[in-house]
């Protein structure tokens, strides 16, 4: 019966898109408030109707409620209960409406919310929200719903894959989802500056906010699948430029370059276009994201739930949404009024040039990415583009955006002094130049890159530093007058400073890694010993363990660093019957910011018949950092979000008080 | 949405899960074995999703790397190597494509947006600046014309509208 409702909310919430679009347009035609107001309220109730079916697809997998298709392909009876829930989002159909979920959420509060925005320019923003409903609620309840019954109720269900059973990866796809699809509200907003004609720094204001939410949930969602892809997958490595990971970062570098093009447009007017083009964009490259990673068009690691003829609606989805974006900025964008003047060395200056970087950025990897596939089209020749293409691209390209990054939030508006910002870096430039140099000749790293990255880190830090040392006037003003100006910074400030340090945090981690990472394997009877790095490894027994839906080996290892017991580790190797799976538990001993990571291989015959198991083990150093900067920088953007300006973030309303005050 | 790197990694096998170092297979040259293992990370598994046979535990990547230690312990450069696994599986097996003017918009693009962009940009910004702020900087220098005087001395009393 709950399973019914929710296939018949489904159908409702697809009806209450369409009358959202319908009573929104009209009401913007007609100049009528009434229409207007009818459509906010559809657009609350179709996010209502969503969350019912949310709901009772939830229902359907806790209960484990078999004769639904979706749950008897992705649950199991003994799976602990978060994976259960976690299994509602596991599947192409569950995922899909966890994706209306977030579009109509997003739809609902901007409807619901935004009471200081201009009512006509609201109007067509909850307008094309309701449209991108139309489109993919359609797509759910006809194409892939997730309410589907079967004839035949099979008594116990295939379980979801043992490799996604992890905390991790449980919450990893609504951030993910949160993200991508808060680039909507955004795409929406733009739609509407293009109708309206209008585009301004309240404009800006507006979108700003909604940016910077997308953008931090997304920096999660992709930090977590990073992490998860570090500890389960059992080889240490975090990121490997695979099609599907390419497809969330695509969006995300975007969304980077919206959140500056955005301050441009707010503070300065300047830039208003482009920002309108990325806007559009950023939607676009998560739509994108949405079909590569289901189609099967690309061969990835992780192909997910990959059916061709859903492709092909999720390609004519995509055309459809980018193709009415992109036309309308064709014919609407050139008469979008040029902004304020600014000279090349100024903070415009760099902020374009950061916006440059940015998309060179993303060209390259939607390059990297689909190139295989142009190139097989052309001439039917396969070819693979892998990490060391991505190396000698991306890399140096995001190096020369680093380099930069420090120097413009010294820089004034209109007119910047790039020698004075070059001056007040110094003392950033040295420790940067001296990291470098110190790496080079006293550690000798196995790439030369990786002193790169790290000078490039601590310049990063260093620079955001300087940031706050100069708003508060370190060494210039008084003890009392730093306090109070140090008190007194914006929020906003803040995130910026937060968010660029944790990009430099991210940088020292991730080439200090790359290059000091060591690695050993060998097969261990009892009581032998593994060394990798300052680390021994011992053998000191290997036990059964059952868990509630597999069963295990669990090796017992004593981590020790000369000679003083570091930690005892405790990898597995586990079975599951349910799906016929075998997945290797990591153990992960943190030792500071780094890792001994450890993996159980399979039982072979070792030395004298004495039963021995592969064990491989890896020092990877600051790993932590990998992770933790980019937490930093979600962080930074929350903390952003959470300026006074922001939040009160209506310019008219402000003003009207400050002519009655 | 990177959600299920694994449904892959089972249907390829429970083999692909894993890296390479399997004690058994190393070079006994030290050396040589860190030649071998750079080799490994620009070479697809090709019967894996998309791994290199660095990360990949298919039988098949065992094979090839196999091949890439006997070909580097019996002292063949690394160019020799990659031409010798091309003729064998095609291009498709290195993950770096080859330099060359069939792939030339795969390795320009990326700079060649950097440079065009930037060129525009400082184009652009040297256009306006010279369109829209001559007129108003050099307006700056110059006194008032008498008319504008008298405008001015109105406003400033409040008389004007």
């Amino acid at each position: 019966m709950i399973v019914e409702i929710g296939a018949y909310c489904l159908i409702l919430a697809l009806l209450l898109s369409v009358a959202q679009l319908g009573l929104s347009t009209g009401g913007r035609m007609r100049g009528s408030l009434a229409l207007i107001g009818a459509g906010e309220g559809a657009a609350g109730a179709a996010f209502l109707a969503v969350l019912i079916a949310f709901g009772a697809l939830m229902y359907a997998f806790v209960t484990s409620d078999f004769s639904v298709a979706n749950v008897a392909a992705n649950s199991h009876t003994a799976k602990p209960l978060l994976y259960k829930v976690a299994g509602v989002w596991g599947s192409h159909e569950g995922s899909m409406l966890l994706w209306c979920l977030a579009l109509t959420g997003f739809g609902a509060a901007v409807a619901l919310t935004g009471r200081g925005l201009p009512v006509a320019l609201k109007a067509v923003v909850v307008a094309s929200q309701g449209a991108l409903g139309v489109l993919f609620l359609a797509y759910t309840v006809f194409a892939s719903n997730p309410f589907a019954r079967l004839l035949e109720v099979p008594v116990e269900g295939k379980s979801l894959n043992p490799l996604l059973q992890d905390p991790a990866l449980a919450f990893h796809p609504p951030f993910l989802y949160g993200g991508y699809v808060g680039f909507s509200i955004v795409f929406s907003f733009a739609i509407a500056a293009l109708v309206e004609g209008r585009v301004d720094a309240a404009w800006a204001r507006w979108v700003r906010p909604w940016s910077l939410a997308a953008w931090s949930l997304l920096t999660v969602g992709i930090t977590l699948g990073a992490f998860w892809a570090y500890y389960e997958l059992g080889w240490g490595g975090w990121w490997f430029w695979d099609p599907v990971e390419n497809a969330s970062f695509m969006p995300w570098l975007i969304g980077t370059a919206l959140l500056h093009s955005a301050v441009v447009m707010e503070k300065r007017g300047a830039l208003p276009g482009w920002t309108v083009f990325l806007a559009l964009a950023a939607f676009t490259f998560s739509m994108l994201g949405a079909f590569l990673v289901r189609s099967g068009a690309l061969t990835s690691v992780h192909a997910f739930a990959v059916d061709p003829k859903r492709g092909i609606l999720l390609l004519s989805i995509l055309g459809i949404a980018a193709g009415t974006g992109f036309s309308l900025f064709a014919w609407r964008g050139p008469r979008l009024a040029a902004g304020g003047l600014f000279a090349p060395i100024s903070r415009e200056g760099a902020l374009v040039i950061n916006n440059l970087v940015l998309s060179a950025a993303t060209a390259t990897v939607l390059l990297g990415t689909l190139y295989p596939l142009i190139k097989e089209a052309l001439t039917g020749q396969t070819l693979s583009v892998g990490t060391p293409y991505f190396n000698l691209t991306f890399a140096p390209l995001m190096a020369l955006a680093l380099l930069v990054l420090p120097l413009g939030p010294l820089m004034a508006w209109k007119r910047g002094d790039a020698l004075g910002a070059l001056q007040r870096l110094w003392w950033a430039a040295v420790l940067a130049v001296g990291a470098g140099l110190g790496v080079l000749a006293l550690l000798k790293p196995s790439h030369g890159f990786a002193a790169i990255g790290m000078a490039l880190g601590v310049w990063l830090i260093a620079g955001a530093l300087t940031e706050v040392a100069e708003r508060v006037h370190l060494g210039k003003a008084s003890g009392q007058e730093v306090r109070r100006r140090l008190t007194g910074l914006p929020r906003g400030a803040w995130g910026t400073t937060l968010g660029h340090a944790g990009l430099g945090v991210f940088a020292l981690g991730a080439s200090f890694e790359t290059a000091y990472k060591i690695e050993a394997a060998q097969a261990l009877s009892l009581n032998q010993s593994l060394n990798v790095g300052a680390y021994e490894l011992t053998l000191t027994d290997v036990g059964q363990v059952d868990g509630p839906n597999y069963i295990a080996e669990r090796g017992h290892l004593t981590v020790s660093r000369a000679g003083k017991l570091a930690c005892t580790a405790t990898p597995e190797r586990r079975f599951y019957p349910a799906g016929r799976q075998t997945t290797s538990e990591v153990y992960i001993c943190p030792e500071g910011l780094s890792d001994v990571y450890l993996v159980l291989g399979e039982r072979r015959t070792g030395t004298g018949g004495n039963p021995a198991w592969l064990v491989r083990a890896y020092w990877n150093p600051w790993a932590r950092l990998i992770f933790l900067g980019p937490l930093f920088m979600a962080l930074g953007g929350l903390i952003s979000l959470s300026d006074r300006r922001l939040r009160l973030g209506a310019p008219r309303r402000a003003t009207a008080i400050e002519a009655a005050a | 949405m990177r959600l299920v790197r694994a449904l892959a990694l089972v249907l390829a096998a429970s083999l692909c899960l894993g890296a390479a170092s399997e004690p058994s297979e190393r070079l006994a040259d030290p050396v040589q074995e860190a030649r071998a293992k750079a080799l490994f990370t620009q070479v697809r598994c090709v019967v894996c999703q998309n791994e290199s046979i660095d990360d990949s535990q298919a039988d098949l990547a065992a094979d090839l790397r196999k091949i890439v230690r006997t070909e580097v312990a019996q002292g063949r450069n690394d160019r020799q190597i990659k031409a010798y696994l091309v003729a064998r599986y095609g291009e498709f097996i290195l993950l770096k494509p080859a330099f060359s003017w069939g792939n030339a918009a795969l390795w320009l693009v990326p700079f060649a947006i950097i440079g065009l962009g930037g060129l525009g940009f400082l184009v652009q910004a040297r256009k306006r600046t010279a369109a829209r702020s001559e007129p108003e900087l050099s307006g700056l220098d110059q006194a008032l014309s008498a008319a504008e005087q008298e405008k001015l001395t109105r406003l400033l009393r409040g008389d004007e509208g």
